[in-house]
């Protein structure tokens, strides 16, 4: 076997996971806690985009690169808080109707930014210490050349599961979004104030798009339609995973990648994505409600 | 039926009986286009609004139906031995053997139906005994609609990729430029949209429709009475997925030309929005719904091409937040208009409410 092929195409895959996950983990978190789904989740990672675009206008370097995703992060995070409170508390626990009233947002957010930025794509100059690659040496691995940009976007997303893996597991208020996840009723009744988390965890979901948009931005140019092309995967890593589970997003996140990555050994893309989706519906055949969900004796409608 | 709604129906038929006397050539094959269009809503308003299944990929049946007829068009315009003009491009030698049927009319009619409810038959045996449902499967037939449009136009060589089949010569004989072509696929529109309403009415008045109906109230309080909700589901999924292909059989015929852009993520969810406007609730809400979002979007998309997303996306949150019933819940009458605002009033203070509720933060050692 080829074990250069073999190892590039790992690598790709942990790409691809990596913006993936950032992508698909605030979804699956504020669906976990509220019942709703963002279709213009894909337009926060635009923004994200155009974010880091604007930021590496401005600074370059490495303080360049820190103040573009804290950009991406806090203008995602305030769009999303935004819209938590205009549109998506009406319609918490309405699922299907957050996922059209979110589309059209969606689309409103695509034409905003096609008549601020053109509908051709704008192109990040990412800085020279990024444009490098790393070049394997080991015996089998020799050739293997492992793409600068791609290592600091794995590093981020690993950044941020460890940092909402932390938030959720060991902080208090993690504590109460858990508890607001596992039953919202009864954590109400205790006096949690749910309200209050699920903006946290909106806005947090969001900014974590917002810092994808920023990663993706490194990698392609920003579009108007950028979000569109990795919406629909992001939620097919929602419905591996599980709906509002971390854990069940990352192992998700990671097999979609290597999925697709490995069926590009030996069909064209669009063949594997073809093949992505009938591997999603032949995987819910034997776990419906994807790898990770909460038993229960609950009823779902 | 209520009597207001009897006479709302018998007056829209009149007006579409009616319509190639006051309606100029260019607006008679618009409004034809759209009764085609209004099969898909028709198939939605069936599985969402009666069943609560929302499909994001109703544009893969409306495909099905689609290409399925103009294969055959594309392959009755050729002498022997000649290959359609994409294949040519693409350098085939010969007809792949599974187009090689499309040479009979006959066949490629029975496949504009049969194919299109299959597909979304064998769809709904996969996911719905395994009780995949709500938003599961509203993405999951959004991923199909994705796949479905790249499948197409990767395989140029069989599909014609991203241009899709066009240029047809003519149609059972008939050449499509004449007249006579345009008045009678008009009145082939109407006929199956009207004989596809009144299957869809038929069946909702019998037990199969209160059975659907009661699975889009509570799935599981009709499991508990004993019944598999799984089964009336999937025959509802692949009825809606049959009329969606009806629809693109007669689209494909109206515009001449059927393209992966019609059928994938973008013209699916716009579908949905179709039948939320008239009433998901509906049916025939649904159609009017097709009738006036899509001659809206040709009346604002030919003045303000710009416009068009921004009232797109407006409609889309306006009609979910302020009138989920869509018009056909709209009723002039003091009452009901009173009631909407006392909902709306309600809306608002319902979102409100939770944050005036008391907070407490939890103790440490929980």
């Amino acid at each position: 076997m080829d074990y250069q092929l073999i190892a590039g195409q790992l690598f790709n895959a942990a790409s691809v996971a990596s913006i993936l996950f950032l992508v698909a983990v605030g979804l699956s978190l504020s669906f976990g806690i509220m019942g709703v789904i963002n279709m213009a989740h894909g337009e926060i990672l635009m923004l994200g985009g155009y974010m880091a675009y604007l930021t590496f206008h401005a600074v370059g370097g490495v303080p360049g690169v820190l103040l573009a995703l804290a950009a991406a992060f806090c203008a995602a995070a305030l769009l999303g808080l935004l819209l938590e409170l205009s549109l998506i508390r009406r319609l918490a626990a309405r699922p299907l109707d957050t996922l059209l009233a979110t589309w059209g947002l969606g689309l409103i957010l695509q034409q905003v930014a096609r008549s601020l930025f053109g509908p051709i794509g704008v192109e990040v100059v990412a800085p020279g210490w990024l444009g490098g690659t790393l070049d394997l040496t080991g015996r089998l691995l020799a050739g293997v050349s492992l793409a600068h940009v791609r290592l600091f976007i794995l590093a981020l997303a690993a950044l941020v599961l460890g940092g909402i893996g932390v938030f959720l597991a060991w902080t208090p208020t993690g504590l109460l979004v858990r508890a607001v996840n596992q039953d919202r009723e009864t954590a109400q009744t205790l006096g949690v104030d749910a309200r209050r988390i699920d903006r946290l965890v909106f806005a947090l979901g969001t900014g974590v798009a917002g810092l994808g948009g920023a990663a993706v931005a490194l990698i392609a140019p920003v579009t108007p339609t950028v979000g569109q092309s990795y919406i629909v995967y992001a939620f097919m890593v929602v419905i591996l995973g599980g709906l509002g589970s971390l854990l069940g997003t990352t192992v998700a996140a990671l097999l979609v990648g290597l999925f697709s990555a490995g069926a590009q050994i030996f069909t064209s893309v669009s063949t594997a994505d073809v093949l992505l989706l009938v591997f999603v519906i032949g995987f819910i055949q034997f776990r419906p409600r994807g790898i990770v969900w909460r038993r229960s004796r609950a009823l779902e409608d | 039926m209520g009597r207001g709604e009897k006479r709302l129906w018998l007056a829209l038929l009149g007006l579409l009986l009616a319509a190639p006397l006051y309606l100029s050539a260019y607006h008679l094959s618009l409004l034809g286009r759209f009764l085609a269009l209004g099969l898909a809503a028709l198939g939605i308003a069936l599985i969402w609004g009666q069943g609560g299944m929302l499909s994001l990929g109703q544009g893969v049946f409306f495909g099905l139906g689609g290409y399925a007829l103009a294969m055959h068009l594309k392959l009755v315009a050729l002498k022997p031995g000649e290959l359609p003009d994409f294949m040519e491009w693409t350098g085939l030698a010969s007809l792949p053997w599974w187009w090689a049927p499309f040479r009979s009319g006959v066949f490629a009619l029975g496949a504009v139906l049969a194919v299109p409810t299959l597909a979304a038959g064998v769809l709904g045996r996969l996911v719905f005994p395994k009780r995949v449902g709500g938003v599961y499967f509203a993405l999951l037939t959004q991923a199909l609609a994705l796949a479905f449009s790249t499948f197409l136009i990767s395989q140029q060589a069989y599909t014609g990729g991203f241009n899709g089949l066009t240029n047809f010569v003519s149609v059972f004989g008939l050449s499509v430029q004449s007249g006579g072509f345009q008045l009678g696929l008009y009145w082939a529109s109407l006929l199956f949209l009207v004989g596809c309403l009144a299957l869809a009415r038929w069946l909702l008045a019998r037990p199969f429709g209160r059975i659907l109906q009661a699975i889009g109230v509570s799935e599981n309080r009709l499991r508990f009475l004993g019944y598999d909700p799984a089964r009336y589901k999937l025959v509802a999924f692949a009825l809606a997925g049959g009329m969606a292909g009806i629809g693109g059989a007669l689209f494909t015929l109206h515009a001449g030309v059927i393209s992966p852009a019609m059928v994938g993520v973008v013209p699916s969810i716009e579908m949905v929005v179709w039948a939320a406007v008239g009433g998901r609730e509906s049916l025939i809400g649904a159609v009017i719904g097709a009738l006036l979002v899509n001659f809206c979007k040709d009346w604002i998309s030919s003045l303000f091409p710009d416009l068009w997303l921004y009232a797109m996306g407006s409609l889309f949150i306006v009609v979910v937040t302020v009138l989920p019933r869509g018009l056909a819940g709209l009723s002039l009458k003091p009452a009901a208009l009173a009631s909407l605002l006392a909902r709306l009033r309600r809306d608002s203070a319902k979102a409100t409410a939770p944050a005036a509720e008391g907070r407490c933060e939890p103790t440490r050692a929980a």
